[in-house]
C-alpha cells in the first residue's frame, strides 16, 4: 500500500485555487447592505490548492483505505456485502439529485412512488404493519423505537413504565438509547448457550417494564431459541418487544420479526439492504411497527390515495412521536435501498438469508477444522459466529487484537474484535452472502498462517501490522495529547 | 498480584479510603482497578463544597477502552479534588495510593460506620475472585 | 441473483464440509412455526436493465423545475470532481475506521474536515459530523445541559426565528431527557429576535440560548448583543449557522466578547446535492474545554510505534460502544460520505471560491427581491439586511400562486402559512449563484401572470 500522504494544508500556496469552479466576482456593491459589524474580518483559512492537486491528494487518500470493493471485510454485525453500482447510479440520476426537499408533491410523484413501494416492501419482509423511513441511522431508529414504546404506554395512562430490559451481550447503542429516551436500563444475563436467561427475565419484568430490546439472531451469532417464550413473558407483564435489526441479514426471507412477536423494530438499511457504509455513514434506520404502534410513527410517511402519493405530517398523525429529521431523512440512501430490493425481488430476499447463513456455517466449520475455538460450538451459526482466541492469549501471549492486525498484512480486513464484551479475546466474523467459497478458503488459510506464526515467531504477530501505511498507533497518546485540528506549527 | 496496602479500607467497587489526621478521608481507586482500566487519559474529580451520598457517582476515570464512574464510599462533603490529575492522569496508574488520590471528603455524622468498608484482607479476596 | 456468486458445485462442497444435507438444515434451530414460506408483497426481481429503465422513467416524471426554494437546503454548484472522488469504492464502500491502520484515508479525511470546519466557524474543535443540522441542534442542547455546570434548569431559549423543523426535532429528540424549550418571540416589523424580549429571563436559571444566523427568514440577528446578554448570565450560546454565509459573515467563534460556546449547522450547501432532503450532514464545533461533552466521532493525530504520524478515532470512551448507558449520546455514525464530499468541495472552492459563492448568492437574491417586488401586490416583509433569502408578503393567498407557478415549471419558494400564520400571506424566496438574470426575469414574468390568474379566479 502507498505510504502516508501529506495533510492538504501542506499543499496550500497563497493565491492558488480551482478558479474554474468559482462564480464570477460580483464586486463589493451588492454586499454594501451587510452591516460591517456582522462581516467577517479575515477570510477562513481553507486550503488554497489547484484542482489537480486536490484531485491527486484525495485520490491518494482513498488508496490508503481497505474497502469492500478492494478487500474481504468480515466485520461481524456490520454486514459488509457488495454495494451494487446500479444502486448508486440510479439514485444519482440528475432529477433525483436536484429535487428540493420542500418541492411540492406535484413535482415528486416519481420519487414518492419509490418511497411508498420501499415502505411496503419493508413491511412485507419484516411482518410489520407500519413503516417510517425518516430515522437517519440505526441508532436514530432505535431512538424512535424506544420513544414509540414510551409514547404508547403514556397514551394508555401507564406512566410508571420506564424500565427497558437489555441483555448484557447487547450492542452499546441499546442501553444508550434507553437512557436518551429517559428510561432506566435493566440488564439480564445471557446463558452459556447464548440464549437469554428466562428465569432472570421473569424476575426482571413487572409493572415498571416498558419493554425489552433484543436482536435475533443475537449478538452472539446464534438464534434466540426461546424467543416465543420471551415474547410471552414480556407481553404478559405489559411490556413491548423491540427488535434491533442489525442481524436481519441472517433471517431475511426466512423469518420475520413481526411473526416472532416483536412490536417495533429498526432496520439498518446500510447493512441488510446494502446502502454504502461510506467510511462511517450515511446510514438509514427505517422503523417498522405492529398495528398498535402505527399512530406513533415519526413523520413524515408516504401515503397513497388512489394513484397519487402524498406526505403524512403532524396534522395527519397527531400522536406521532414527532419529526426526527429536518426534512424526510436520508432520501438518497432510501433510493439505493429501493433499487437493491427491486434487484433482489422476493426470491432474492430468501437467497440472502440462506447464503449468508451457508457462508457463515461453512467458514465456522473450516476454522474449527483448522483448530480455532468457537464460542458456541454446539450451535449453528446464524450469518455470523464468534471465535475465541483465549487459548492463544493464555498460552502464547498472542491476542485477538494481534491476529486482527496481522490479517491486515495478509490482505484481509479484520473481523470485529472484542465485541460482544462477554466473550474474551473474541472475533465476531460475518462473511455475508456476496463472498465466494474461494475467498472464504483464502481467509481460513490466512488465519492458519497466523496461528503458525503465533506458535513459531509470535513477535511477528504481536508487532503487526508491518506492511500498512502506518504501524500500530498510540491511542493513549492520541487521547492524552489531543491534536484534533491541524496547525502549521504542530510538532511531535 | 495487585498491591493492597494493609492500612487502608476498601469498597467492592474498587475504591480505597484513608483516614487523615484532620478528620477528613482521602479516596482513590485501587491498583487492581487502575490495571484493569489501562493507561488513564482523563480524570474528572468533583468540586469542593459538593455534598455526596454513599454510592453516588462523583468522579470519572477514563482510559482508551473504558470510562468508569467512581462511587463515593461514604456520605459527606467534598473538601478537595486532586488538582494534579487534570494534566497528569497517568499519576493514578503510577501511584494509585499516593500521589494519585482522587478526592478528600469530610464524612457526614455516622457515615463511616454506615459505609461498612472492607479490610485489606477482605478486599484481597474480592480481587482474587475476579482473577486479579 | 442477489449478487451471490456460488455455483452448485460450491454449495455441494460447502454443505459437505458443514455436514448438512441441505441449506434448510442450517435453519433447523428456528421453530418451523416461524418460518416464512413466501413474500407475496415483494415483487419479482428486476434485472439491472429493467430497474434502470424504471428509475429513469420516474426521474423524468419529476423533471427539473426552476427552483427558488431555500428554507434550510440550498442549491449550489457542485464541482464534478467532488462526487467523482467521493463515489470511489475505497471511500464509498469502506466502513467506520475502527481498524485505523487500514483506514488512514478516511481518518485523515476526517481530520482535514475537522480542521476546515473549525476554521470556518472560528471555533476550536469540531467532530466528524452528525446526521443533519436539525439533529445537530438537538444534540447541542443536550450537550449544553451536560456542559453548563452553573445551571440546573435544563431550560433552553429558542427563537421563533429558528427553522420550524429544527425546533420540532429538538423537542422530539431532547424532551425525553427533561429539557424544556421556551420560544422567544420575534419582531414582525424587522423579522428578528428582539434583545428586549430576553428581559423577562433576567435572574432566571437558563441553560442555553440558541441563535440562528441568518435566521429562517434570511434576516441577520444582532448576534453580539444576544451572545453577550447570555454570557453575562452564565447561559451557554448555541449558534446555528449556514456554512456558505461564513465566508462573508462573522463566524460564531467571534460573536460577542467571548464567542459562541457550541456552533452547529447544516453542511448540505458544501457540495451535497439537494436530493429530496438527504443524506445531508450536520456539523458541530465547540471550545476545547467542552470537547469531552461533545457527542459523535472525533479523529486525532498521533504517532505509531515507529514514530510516524497517523490518525485514529479518539475520545471513544464517551461513545455508546464503551460507555453504554452513560454515553453522551447513542449516536454511532457520522455522515462519512457527505463529510468527504464537503472536504473535497471546500478544498476546491477555497476561501476565495466560497466568498464568491456567498457574494453571488447574496447579489442574486437582492436582484430577485428587487424584481419580484416590482410586481403589483408583492412587497418585502421585513426591513433590515438579509443573506440569500427573504420573505415577501402577497396581497392574496400564497398557495394558489405557487401552484400556478409550478404549472409553469417554477418552484417559487416556501409558503409560510403553515409555520407563521401571523404574517398573513408570506413567501420565503431564495436565489443562489446558480440563478441567472434570465431565470429571475422568467420568475418575475411568471409571477405577474400567476398573480393575475389567481385574482381572475
Amino acid at each position: 500500500m502507498p505510504s502516508r500522504e501529506k495533510v492538504i494544508f501542506e499543499y496550500s500556496r497563497a493565491g492558488r485555487g480551482a478558479s474554474d469552479q468559482w462564480p464570477q466576482d460580483v464586486g463589493g456593491a451588492p454586499l454594501a447592505d451587510l452591516p460591517s459589524k456582522l462581516r467577517r474580518a479575515k477570510a477562513p483559512a481553507l486550503p488554497e490548492v489547484g484542482e489537480l492537486e486536490a484531485v491527486r491528494h484525495f485520490t491518494r487518500l482513498s488508496q490508503l483505505n481497505f474497502s469492500i470493493d478492494t478487500h474481504f471485510y468480515p466485520l461481524g454485525s456490520c454486514t459488509m456485502k457488495y454495494n451494487p453500482k446500479a444502486c448508486n447510479q440510479y439514485a444519482m440520476l440528475p432529477q433525483f439529485l436536484a429535487r428540493h426537499p420542500l418541492a411540492p408533491e406535484s413535482h415528486g410523484q416519481g420519487f414518492l412512488a419509490c418511497m411508498y413501494e420501499l415502505q411496503e416492501m419493508l413491511k412485507e419482509v419484516t411482518g410489520m404493519q407500519g413503516v417510517a423511513l425518516s430515522p437517519m441511522a440505526g441508532a436514530h431508529g432505535e431512538f424512535a423505537g424506544v420513544a414509540m414504546i414510551r409514547a404508547y404506554h403514556r397514551a394508555r395512562g401507564d406512566l410508571k413504565r420506564n424500565e427497558i430490559i437489555v441483555p448484557d451481550a447487547a450492542h452499546g447503542t441499546n442501553p444508550a438509547t434507553a437512557t436518551m429516551c429517559g428510561c432506566v436500563v435493566r440488564e439480564v444475563p445471557v446463558n452459556s448457550s447464548g440464549d437469554v436467561d428466562l428465569e432472570a427475565l421473569k424476575a426482571a419484568v413487572g409493572p415498571n417494564t416498558a419493554g425489552i430490546m433484543l436482536t435475533n439472531p443475537s449478538t452472539l451469532g446464534v438464534f434466540e431459541r426461546g424467543i416465543e417464550e420471551v415474547a410471552r413473558v414480556v407481553h404478559e407483564a405489559g411490556g413491548l418487544l423491540y427488535y434491533d435489526g442489525a442481524n436481519l441479514n441472517a433471517i431475511l426471507g426466512k423469518v420475520r420479526p413481526g411473526d416472532m412477536g416483536f412490536d417495533v423494530m429498526h432496520m439498518n438499511l446500510h447493512k441488510t439492504f446494502s446502502t454504502p457504509h461510506g467510511g462511517g455513514g450515511p446510514g438509514a434506520g427505517a422503523v417498522g411497527v405492529a398495528a398498535r404502534l402505527v399512530p406513533f410513527l415519526p413523520i413524515p410517511i408516504v401515503a397513497k390515495e388512489g394513484e397519487r402519493y402524498r406526505w403524512l405530517t403532524e396534522s395527519d398523525m397527531p400522536q406521532s412521536i414527532g419529526r426526527l429529521s429536518a426534512f424526510m431523512g436520508n432520501a438518497g440512501v432510501l433510493l439505493r435501498a429501493y433499487i437493491y430490493m427491486r434487484l433482489l425481488g422476493r426470491d432474492g430476499m430468501r437467497a440472502v438469508g440462506e447464503y449468508a447463513t451457508l457462508n457463515a456455517n461453512y467458514l465456522l466449520k473450516r476454522l474449527q477444522a483448522a483448530g480455532f475455538e468457537a464460542a458456541y460450538a454446539t450451535r449453528r451459526a446464524s450469518h455470523e459466529f464468534i471465535v475465541t482466541l483465549r487459548r492463544q492469549a493464555r498460552e502464547l501471549n498472542v491476542t485477538a487484537m494481534d491476529f486482527a492486525k496481522r490479517l491486515l498484512d495478509l490482505g484481509f480486513h479484520a473481523p470485529t474484535t472484542y465485541f460482544p464484551l462477554i466473550v474474551p479475546e473474541c472475533l465476531l466474523i460475518e462473511p455475508t452472502e456476496t463472498e465466494s467459497k474461494d475467498v472464504l478458503d483464502a481467509f481460513v488459510a490466512a488465519m492458519s498462517q497466523i496461528q503458525k506464526e503465533a506458535q513459531q515467531e509470535p513477535e511477528r504477530v504481536r508487532s503487526a501490522p508491518h506492511t500498512m501505511p502506518v504501524r500500530r498507533l498510540d491511542d493513549v497518546r492520541a487521547a492524552r495529547h489531543l491534536d484534533l485540528t491541524w496547525t502549521p506549527t504542530t510538532q511531535h | 498480584m495487585s498491591n493492597v496496602p494493609a492500612d487502608l479500607k476498601y469498597t467492592k467497587s474498587h475504591e480505597w479510603v484513608r483516614s487523615l489526621a484532620d478528620g477528613t478521608v482521602e479516596i482513590g481507586i485501587t491498583d487492581h482497578a487502575q490495571h484493569a482500566l489501562g493507561d488513564l487519559v482523563f480524570v474528572e474529580v468533583p468540586e469542593p463544597g459538593r455534598s455526596v451520598k454513599q454510592d453516588e457517582p462523583c468522579a470519572v476515570v477514563e482510559s482508551v477502552k473504558a470510562a468508569s464512574d467512581v462511587y463515593a464510599p461514604l456520605a459527606g462533603e467534598i473538601t478537595a479534588g486532586n488538582p494534579v490529575l487534570a494534566d497528569a492522569p497517568e499519576t493514578v496508574n503510577s501511584d494509585p495510593y499516593g500521589a494519585g488520590w482522587l478526592m478528600r471528603v469530610r464524612p457526614a455524622a455516622g457515615a463511616v460506620a454506615a459505609a461498612e468498608l472492607m479490610s485489606a484482607a477482605d478486599y484481597q479476596k474480592v480481587v482474587a475472585a475476579e482473577g486479579g | 441473483m442477489a449478487f451471490i456468486p456460488h455455483t452448485e458445485a460450491d454449495v455441494a462442497a460447502m454443505l459437505e464440509a458443514i455436514g448438512a444435507r441441505g441449506i434448510e438444515d442450517l435453519f433447523a434451530e428456528i421453530p418451523s412455526s416461524l418460518r416464512v414460506s413466501s413474500l407475496p408483497g415483494v415483487p419479482e426481481a428486476l434485472n439491472e436493465m429493467q430497474i434502470g429503465r424504471l428509475m429513469s422513467e420516474r426521474a423524468a416524471q419529476d423533471g427539473t423545475p426552476l427552483s427558488f426554494l431555500g428554507a434550510g437546503a440550498y442549491e449550489h454548484h457542485i464541482p464534478a470532481a467532488v462526487w467523482a472522488i467521493t463515489t470511489r469504492g475505497e471511500f464509498y464502500s469502506a466502513y467506520t475506521p475502527y481498524q485505523a491502520e487500514a483506514s488512514q484515508g478516511t481518518l485523515q479525511m476526517i481530520y482535514e474536515f475537522q480542521t476546515m470546519i473549525a476554521r470556518l466557524t472560528g471555533m476550536e474543535v469540531a467532530n466528524a459530523s452528525m446526521y443533519d443540522g436539525a439533529s445537530a441542534t438537538a444534540e447541542a442542547t443536550l450537550m449544553a445541559v451536560r456542559a453548563n455546570r452553573k445551571s440546573k434548569s435544563a431550560r433552553i431559549l429558542v427563537p421563533t426565528t429558528l427553522h420550524p423543523h429544527y425546533r420540532r426535532v429538538a423537542v422530539a429528540m431532547a424532551s425525553n431527557q427533561g429539557l424544556r424549550f421556551e420560544e422567544l418571540p420575534y419582531c414582525t416589523v424587522e423579522g428578528v429576535t428582539l434583545p428586549a424580549s430576553l428581559a423577562k429571563y433576567d435572574g432566571e436559571d437558563v441553560t442555553a440560548l440558541v441563535i440562528q444566523q441568518p435566521n429562517f427568514f434570511g434576516r441577520l440577528e444582532d448576534v453580539d448583543a444576544l451572545t453577550d446578554w447570555a454570557h453575562a448570565r452564565n447561559i451557554l450560546v448555541i449558534a446555528v449557522v449556514n456554512p456558505t454565509s461564513l465566508a462573508l459573515l462573522k463566524p460564531p467563534g467571534e460573536w460577542g466578547s467571548r464567542g459562541a460556546d457550541i456552533a452547529v449547522g447544516e453542511g448540505q450547501p458544501l457540495g451535497v446535492p439537494l436530493s429530496s432532503g438527504g443524506p445531508y450532514f450536520g456539523f458541530m464545533t465547540t471550545r476545547m474545554e467542552y470537547v469531552r461533552q461533545m457527542p459523535g466521532r472525533i479523529v486525532g493525530r498521533t504517532l505509531d510505534v515507529a514514530g510516524a504520524e497517523g490518525f485514529t478515532l479518539t475520545l471513544q470512551a464517551r461513545e455508546q460502544h464503551i460507555r453504554r448507558a452513560k454515553a453522551t449520546s447513542n449516536i454511532c455514525t457520522n455522515q462519512g460520505l457527505l463529510m468527504t464530499a464537503a472536504t473535497i468541495y471546500l478544498s476546491l472552492m477555497g476561501p476565495k471560491g466560497l466568498e464568491r459563492t456567498a457574494a453571488a448568492s447574496h447579489a442574486r437574491s437582492r436582484e430577485l427581491v428587487g424584481a419580484l417586488t416590482r410586481t403589483p401586490g408583492v412587497r418585502l416583509a421585513f426591513s433590515g439586511p438579509c443573506f440569500h433569502e427573504a420573505v415577501l408578503l402577497l396581497d392574496r393567498p400564497v398557495a394558489p400562486v405557487l401552484k400556478a407557478l409550478a404549472a409553469r415549471g417554477i418552484l417559487g419558494g416556501l409558503d409560510l402559512a403553515p409555520y407563521y400564520p401571523e404574517l398573513g400571506p408570506a413567501l420565503l424566496v431564495c436565489a443562489t449563484e446558480t440563478k441567472t438574470a434570465a431565470d429571475i426575469e422568467r420568475y418575475r414574468a411568471s409571477l405577474t401572470e400567476a398573480m393575475q390568474a389567481v385574482r381572475a379566479a
